[in-house]
């Protein structure tokens, strides 16, 4: 029962995120647009946290960059490449696949490949388990002779 | 030929071990960002100038190959820096150009009143937004453009005399060239 009313009140604590009154734009559907984006955007100077989260006085730049754009017309993607132009594509949260970034999407399938790769061969490889071999009747008569002794 | 599996470990240790000591070598910063506009024409701008009361515009930059050095009064690696660019401003052939970062424009006169006016002109970029404009996330920040206004180089931080001398002046004597 407490875990569900501490769950509950969790629940109702608003995310955290650094957008001052001030910096709203007083239209809510822009708003929301304004606070996807900046979800998506490092702050440079905090470098792991997104603009959305950081009360860097830059992030506070770039967030208010962000709603001017939108403000004007741009659209997400068109916002975001404003940003990307001055600080370039490591303000991406989620970095863009393009040749330079391959290793960092396909690298881990690769290694997975591999890894599973050598799993097989060495499955393979593994001489199989000895196979339990039946007693011979000789041997059987002896195990009876012994236990039939222990009983005694 | 079986046995080889065995170095497999070993190699994997050296291939970690050298992307360590690439990424830990001395004078290497991993929060350093190269510039996303290098090679690009410098964002436009026009703001005040600090003195005279005309403006500081792109168009002043141009012509000749420039230095742009974006401080503040109210950082302290400027000041570290600053008697260096007091010296970079007496060489020959050296166009050095300051942009007062979010600074109150008192507060960067009485700040070159203190340590000396190495800049040919000063811009008063009070909301910080020519800062932002050209990717400006810690001031000091120093920008070489070429004479057509493109941006050849940007560094982060305090300027050292080293900086200056290996890379700074023979990147400006080679823009300079005719």
């Amino acid at each position: 029962m407490i875990r569900l009313i501490l769950l509950a009140l969790l629940s109702l604590a608003p995310a955290a995120h650094a957008v001052e009154p001030a910096e709203r734009l007083p239209d809510p559907a822009m708003e929301a647009r304004a606070r996807v984006i900046s979800a998506e955007l490092r702050c440079v100077v905090c470098q792991n946290e997104s603009i959305d989260e950081s009360r860097a006085e830059l992030a506070r730049d770039i967030r208010r960059l962000v709603r001017e754009r939108l403000t004007a017309g741009d659209t997400n993607p068109q916002a975001i490449q404003a940003v990307v132009a001055r600080y370039g594509d490591f303000v991406l949260l989620r970095p863009p696949v393009k040749p330079e970034t391959y290793a960092l999407w396909f690298g881990p399938a690769v290694v997975l490949v591999l890894g599973l790769g050598g799993v097989i061969v060495w499955l393979r490889r593994r001489p199989a388990p000895a196979q339990p071999v039946e007693l011979t009747d000789a041997e059987r008569a002896r195990l009876d002779a012994m236990t039939r002794d222990d009983d005694r | 030929m079986r046995r080889l599996i065995f170095l497999l470990p070993a190699l994997l240790f050296l291939v970690v071990a050298g992307y360590f000591a690439y990424s830990l070598r001395p004078g290497h910063d991993p929060q350093l960002l190269p510039s996303a506009l290098l090679d690009k024409e410098a964002p436009a701008f026009d703001i005040p100038a600090l003195s005279g009361g005309g403006r500081f515009t792109l168009a002043d930059l141009k012509g000749q190959p420039a230095v742009v050095n974006i401080f503040a009064s109210w950082c302290a690696p400027c000041r570290i820096e600053h008697p260096l660019l007091m010296r970079l401003a007496r060489v020959d052939g050296v166009r050095l150009f300051g942009i007062a970062y979010k600074d109150k424009p008192e507060a960067s006169a009485r700040f070159l009143a203190e340590l000396g006016d190495p800049y040919r002109s000063v811009g008063v970029d009070l909301e910080g937004r020519t800062g932002l404009d050209f990717g400006v996330y810690g001031v000091p920040e120093t920008y070489v453009l070429d004479r057509d206004g493109h941006i050849r180089a940007r560094y982060v931080g305090a300027l050292t005399p080293a900086r200056i001398e290996r890379d700074l002046m023979p990147l400006l004597r080679k823009l300079t060239a005719p």
